[in-house]
């Protein structure tokens, strides 16, 4: 036997954790996928983009995925089962990667000192992008989680898939890496539709149940905001409005797989124009932020 | 709330990976699912996620036939002294590493 005999045993499913990711490589921690985050994030701004809409539209994509994030990992150590937890706990990982990015990105682009973390933990309600959908509470309803993730991932697995070509380098980048993750959120969100919806009466109620308390969220995702106006122009940003056709077709087809019914529910309203794109939010995001920024806020600074 | 129901519990799987540099799917542990299809993502999902695997084979626990702890010398034992039964006696070409 070679000396190396067990460095190089193929038959260990195991081994290659240790060479591709020690805890020397950023790309560990960081969960981005990047060579080299940081060359990557400092990347210039395209010409004739506007860097203020740039970093305004890395926040909302970043928003999106750091609260939406969030609220699937507060199913960590509550799931009916240990493995849909750690599927669980994927997602919300898969989703905070994109958000460091993202926020990093924007925090650079800025030009105002704020790293992912200072935009993170630092910012208040009104200064976040997310839509209203990401930050929907689920008080730990499996139905209410299922149908979260399943329109979410939908909607931003459609927009990704535009953005992989999109002029800025860190969106592009963002976008061909999160079109995979995203595309097993939807497969996950829905193979669970299908099994609850056309599974037991209950769990058919339960299921139901869950789209109603999310549906008056979807009208906003196709609500597209100056900001992104301006940068479809530069071709930077996608349309989201251009996504319906996609994301509704989707949905009916899990819908009549699932025997359930399409929600006939209006639109939660916006404020004077604004919504979540414009910082304003319901008061769940709120609660959110209280448990997200409890630890950075008492501890400025904290690391380990 | 009404009294939940009882639960019946998801019958057991055993996992199989093959890694990326990996010849054979090797057992890797064991999961819950309802059904095939549902193992087969709980393995993705438990047993992938730190980029161990590019295959997974899933089999339910009860399908397989296994030997008993009782049967152990009779199954194993003779084989211990039969040296001659390896092939050390061969030189192995450097460019065969997995025979």
């Amino acid at each position: 036997m070679s000396p190396h005999a067990e460095e190089e045993d193929a038959t260990n499913a195991y081994q290659s954790l240790s060479e591709t990711t020690g805890h020397d490589d950023p790309r560990w921690a960081f969960g981005s996928g990047f060579e080299d985050v940081q060359a990557e994030i400092e990347a210039p701004v395209p010409d004739g983009v506007d860097a203020a809409d740039l970093a305004e539209y890395c926040l909302m994509l970043g928003d999106d995925a750091l609260v939406c994030s969030h609220r699937i990992s507060e199913w960590v150590s509550n799931a009916p089962e240990l493995e849909e937890e750690v599927a669980l706990a994927n997602t919300a990982l898969d989703l905070l990667g994109q958000a460091r990015v993202l926020l990093s990105r924007a925090g650079h682009v800025e030009g105002a000192g704020r790293d992912e973390d200072a935009l993170a933990y630092l910012r208040s309600d009104a200064e976040f992008r997310n839509v209203g959908l990401a930050e929907t509470g689920d008080d730990l309803d499996f139905g209410v989680a299922v149908a979260r993730l399943l329109v979410f991932s939908t909607w931003r697995l459609a927009l990704l898939s535009r953005l992989v070509g999109s002029r800025d380098p860190v969106v592009a980048a963002v976008a061909a890496k999160g079109v995979k993750e995203l595309t097993y959120h939807r497969d996950w969100a829905a193979r669970w539709t299908l099994r609850l919806g056309d599974g037991t009466d209950e769990s058919h109620r339960r299921m139901q149940a869950g789209l109603e308390e999310v549906w008056p969220h979807v009208e906003e995702l196709f609500r597209t905001s100056e900001v992104e106006h301006r940068l479809v122009t530069a071709g930077v940003a996608t349309d989201p409005a251009e996504t319906r056709g996609e994301v509704d077709a989707v949905l009916d087809q899990v819908f009549a797989a699932a025997t359930l019914t399409r929600p006939d529910r209006p639109g939660r309203g916006t404020l004077g124009g604004r919504g979540g794109r414009q910082g304003s939010h319901t008061e769940a995001l709120g609660l959110v932020l209280d448990r997200m920024q409890s630890l950075a806020r008492a501890h400025p600074g904290a690391s380990w | 709330m009404n009294e939940p129901t009882p639960r019946r519990t998801w019958p057991l799987y055993e996992v199989f990976v093959r890694g990326k540099r990996g010849l054979n799917h090797v057992h890797v542990g064991s999961l819950h699912a309802a059904d095939d299809e549902m193992a087969l993502h709980n393995a993705r999902d438990v047993y992938t996620r730190r980029n161990e695997g590019v295959s997974i084979w899933v089999v339910r626990a009860d399908l397989i036939t296994a030997s008993s702890p009782d049967e152990k010398d009779p199954f194993f034992a003779p084989s211990a002294d039969k040296v001659y039964r390896h092939p050390t006696f061969y030189a192995i070409p450097d460019e065969v590493p997995h025979l």
